[in-house]
């Protein structure tokens, strides 16, 4: 840091930068304190969705997970059809999403002009600013005439001999539900991917012009790969955030306990779920089968992002070095 | 990087908000309620009238029927309110020290998009309602449509449920409502503020509902009366137990309370469905209030007691005519004007 000029009147002398100084000693107890705070209340957290998933656990034990009955009145309770609907809408969100979003990042980073790149990432960042519930209502009133109306009909003309896009279109339904994931996560993808990308030291870019790639195999060959690690982190996050969406979903998935084949079925996620019910819930079972559906939502996540940061750690591995 | 030994910036600072202490029984100025979310409009609308008149403020936040009767049996709330009356199990947690005091009543009406229709109404029975929900009639053209709707031409086209997929007292409603008059929805699905909805699709909210019963044609859901008003939306005349039609309007949802029997000490969880009025609406229910009936803290019982007296006086009534909540009947209202003279505190009866 660039010497001020009221360097002068600092009471402390250099030389206590090596030794013991008492407000290094806070400085550094706060950090630490925040810091532990952090996995605090994870564990906090744990703590509480388990004592509060005990009652359903005691009766349900791991038959939850696999059940398929979600039957207030009877109080039966299975799980599988939201821990179901939220993985495949997550993962159908990510197959459209991805490509798009790291189309974008490269087309800003590597081709477009210097002057559209920042008001373009502008507008990106903004997407990101939008209120699901917005996104929810749009979803509602734009997204869903137009699928069911054009969308949907022509899938169904073109690929319904695949068992995904057959069954009666209501609107409302998986497939709904994954595009308007998928234009949420985008935005996220988009700008980390966008950064990721900058990242990449124009030497390497030059490099492989010099060795007489074109610009496709410029970026496919030398930008791509380095970046390869922080492209996956950027599709994480963007799977994190799918993973957890609650009101967009609830608004356009059609809320159904159902398995279904076909992605013009409503189907159901756990989130979904447990902001449709908590308010009503009234009997004990009930309010801790949701809990119990928060916890497996809580473990799929962090499931989830092992997995995804044992596959940074490999890609990192296997790259060559540089 | 510059050090300097003054670092207090650290140093947590806990400012402790002291309250300004309510003083004794008698001062209190202040109440709070929680619960359900279909009363919320006229609740509002006579907290923020009596606040005026009254010096006192209530707090009321519609979280739905079951959050206010876990919050009421929490006691972190002075009352609750919901939709649905309290399960014996859910008395039991409170020693049975509770009062349901009906306020307004609702009604659940059954929308649907049938354009082709062109306006002529639609009339539905116990027995078909049921079996549209129970996913056993699915086309528009049924013979047993047909036969209750002469003269109106129903198309062939899929017919598509649509439900609530949040708990709700309005699910509570209808389905009790469904149990009472089908032994096989009885059986089968039950009664809650959820149930397991053997066909359709769910909406979030009224406003969940209407919309996909509008985009999808051929559809059918049901939404609170209030909501179906204000909305202008398109709604079926219903069969009630005399044999008649019945059309959802603010009179006959209270000459479906006017028809219910009530016995002199009744605790008021009565389900007022299927009413046998000839012309009672069958679809009908009470929204009730809760509040302790022994208070321990006299101030809060006294202000709360004042509360309701007023709140079954005719003007405030009317106010909910206004709002297009059906007004509690005269012998309702005779029966709650004693029952709240009933209320104590700490054992002995109240002041005034």
């Amino acid at each position: 840091m660039p010497s001020s000029p009221d360097q002068a009147a600092d009471p402390s002398p250099r030389g206590t930068l090596v030794g013991w100084n008492r407000g290094d000693f806070y400085f550094k107890l706060g950090l630490t304190v925040a810091a532990s705070m952090v996995p605090l209340l994870l564990l906090f957290l744990v703590w509480e969705l388990w004592t509060g998933a005990k009652p359903a656990l005691d009766a349900f034990g791991f038959g939850f997970l696999t059940g398929t009955t979600w039957d207030p009145v009877a109080e039966q309770f299975g799980a599988a059809p939201l821990i179901f609907g939220t993985v495949l809408s997550s993962l159908l969100a990510l197959v459209m999403a991805v490509p798009l979003s790291f189309g974008v990042a490269i087309w800003l980073t590597e081709f477009a002009p210097h002057r559209l790149r920042g008001p373009v990432s502008f507008v990106i960042e903004l997407l990101a600013a939008i209120p699901s519930v917005v996104y929810g209502l749009w979803g509602i009133f734009v997204l869903i005439p137009i699928l069911r109306s054009t969308v949907f009909p022509w899938l169904e003309h073109v690929a319904g001999f695949l068992p995904f896009f057959r069954g009666p279109i209501y609107g409302p339904s998986m497939l709904s539900a994954s595009i308007i994931l998928a234009i949420m996560v985008m935005p996220y993808i988009m700008s980390v991917a966008r950064e990721v990308l900058n990242a990449v030291p124009g030497s390497q870019r030059e490099a492989a012009l010099a060795l007489g790639a074109t610009r496709w195999e410029a970026v496919i060959g030398a930008v791509v790969p380095y970046a390869r690690s922080g492209l996956i982190g950027a599709v994480i996050l963007g799977l994190g955030r799918a993973l957890g969406e609650t009101m967009a979903v609830t608004m356009l998935i059609g809320n159904r306990h159902e398995i279904a084949a076909s992605l013009f079925a409503p189907g159901y996620t756990m989130a979904a779920v447990i902001a449709n019910e908590f308010a009503e819930a009234a009997t004990t079972l009930h309010i801790a089968a949701l809990a119990y559906v928060a916890l497996a939502l809580f473990v799929v996540t962090v499931v989830i992002n092992s997995l995804a940061r044992i596959l940074i750690w490999r890609v990192e591995r296997k790259t060559p070095s540089r | 990087m510059r050090v300097t030994r003054s670092l207090p910036a650290l140093a947590l600072l806990v400012v402790a908000a002291c309250g300004g202490g309510d003083g004794g029984p008698g001062s209190v100025r202040r109440l709070t309620g929680a619960g359900a979310t279909f009363p919320n409009p006229i609740y509002s609308a006579w907290f923020a009238t009596y606040a005026q008149t009254h010096n006192i403020q209530i707090n009321y936040q519609s979280i739905g029927s079951g959050g206010g009767i876990r919050q009421f049996t929490e006691g972190t709330v002075d009352f609750g309110a919901t939709d649905g009356p309290m399960t014996d199990e859910q008395m039991a947690a409170v020693q049975g020290n509770v009062i349901h005091v009906p306020t307004v009543l609702g009604a659940v009406v059954l929308t649907y998009n049938l354009p082709s229709l062109a306006g002529k109404p639609l009339t539905l029975d116990a027995g078909i309602i049921a079996e549209i929900f129970l996913g056993s009639i699915t086309k528009w053209n049924d013979p047993r449509l047909g036969a209750l709707n002469p003269g109106v031409a129903l198309p062939d086209r899929d017919l598509t449920v649509v439900h609530r997929s949040d708990g709700s007292g309005t699910t509570y409603v209808f389905v009790d409502y469904l149990s009472k008059v089908s032994p096989t929805w009885a059986e089968k699905v039950g009664r809650a503020t959820a149930v397991n909805w053997p066909s359709g699709i769910g909406g979030k909210g009224n406003e969940g509902v209407t919309q996909q019963v509008r985009q999808l044609e051929g559809a059918i859901g049901y939404v609170e009366y209030v909501y179906a008003v204000s909305n202008g939306l398109a709604v079926a005349g219903v069969v009630n137990s005399t044999g008649a039609v019945v059309t959802p309007t603010l009179t006959s949802v209270t000459a479906a309370a006017a028809s219910a029997v009530f016995a002199p000490d009744t605790d008021f969880r009565v389900s007022i469905t299927n009413a046998p009025g000839a012309e009672a609406y069958p679809i009908a229910s009470f929204t009730w209030l809760l509040v302790k009936q022994d208070n321990p803290d006299g101030g809060k019982a006294l202000v709360l007691r004042d509360f309701l007296r007023w709140m079954i006086t005719p003007e405030a009534q009317a106010t909910a005519s206004e709002l297009q909540y059906a007004p509690l009947p005269e012998a309702v209202v005779g029966l709650v004007r004693d029952r709240i003279e009933t209320l104590t505190s700490s054992g002995s009866p109240l002041a005034g």
